[in-house]
């Protein structure tokens, strides 16, 4: 019993760390370069509908 | 209201990229990773199946291209060794929670399909299910691969056994009061 609880309290800290790490990035702003890819496809697609 | 899922593409970059970086662990493959990601799905969105989990449907095609690549380049074995687990004598700091860059230097040392399973039901809030469908394997395979990942984690980072005892009690309660005479 004393066992499952600490396993889960292991859990629970590497669980919370891996959402800051994985957070931590979510927060960055986007690169210019994704945008710029993103307005070209558009670009790309309008063109070929034309 | 537009009906493309293209446009909701953008909102998905940043999780794409987190995703992306723990598989990579370096920003400029990372990124583009997800560049060749977006340009995938935008020629392919054909075959998305509105109503269904865009998010899941970019992290499928992040994964295949990831793995692809590494296919082809030959280096099926991760580039990361263990010089970095060298330095992991830590303990969680006296504030009870463990300084974020020892983590994240714990974390790149496991294997790609632990830190993949624990990045999608860990930290990005997948279900077992849909991490499953995403990685093509069984619920039991990605609940294994997590469970093996936490543990090397704890190991790699002395959460068991002692540590996690010491947090269970002494340090734990004294960040506790410290945190309830802050607040007060």
């Amino acid at each position: 019993m004393a066992h499952d609880s600490e396993n889960e309290h292991v859990k629970r800290q590497i669980d919370e760390n891996l959402k800051r790490v994985y957070q931590q990035t979510v927060e960055e702003d986007l690169p210019d370069r994704f945008k710029t890819l993103l307005e070209q496809l558009k670009k790309q697609g309008s063109g070929d509908s034309a | 209201m537009s009906a493309d899922p293209r446009e909701e593409l953008v909102e998905h970059l940043p999780s794409l990229r987190a995703f992306a970086m723990s598989l990579c662990r370096n920003s400029a493959q990372a990124d583009d990773l997800v560049q060749d990601t977006i340009v995938k799905a935008w020629t392919n969105m054909d075959k998305f199946k509105v109503g269904t989990n865009l998010r899941a449907w970019l992290f499928t095609i992040l994964r295949n291209t990831f793995y692809s690549a590494r296919r082809r380049s030959g280096r099926e074995v991760a580039d990361v060794d263990g010089a970095f687990s060298a330095n992991l004598a830590t303990k969680p700091d006296h504030d009870g929670r463990l300084a974020l860059k020892d983590f994240e230097r714990a974390f790149v040392t496991l294997p790609d399909e632990q830190r993949e399973a624990l990045l999608l039901v860990g930290a990005s809030g997948f279900s077992y299910e849909e991490a499953a469908e995403m990685c093509g394997c069984a619920v039991g395979t990605i609940k294994s691969r997590a469970n093996r990942g936490r543990a090397r984690l704890s190991e790699l980072l002395n959460l068991d056994e002692d540590g996690a005892m010491e947090l269970t009690d002494q340090s734990t309660m004294a960040v506790m009061s410290a945190a309830q005479m802050k607040s007060m």
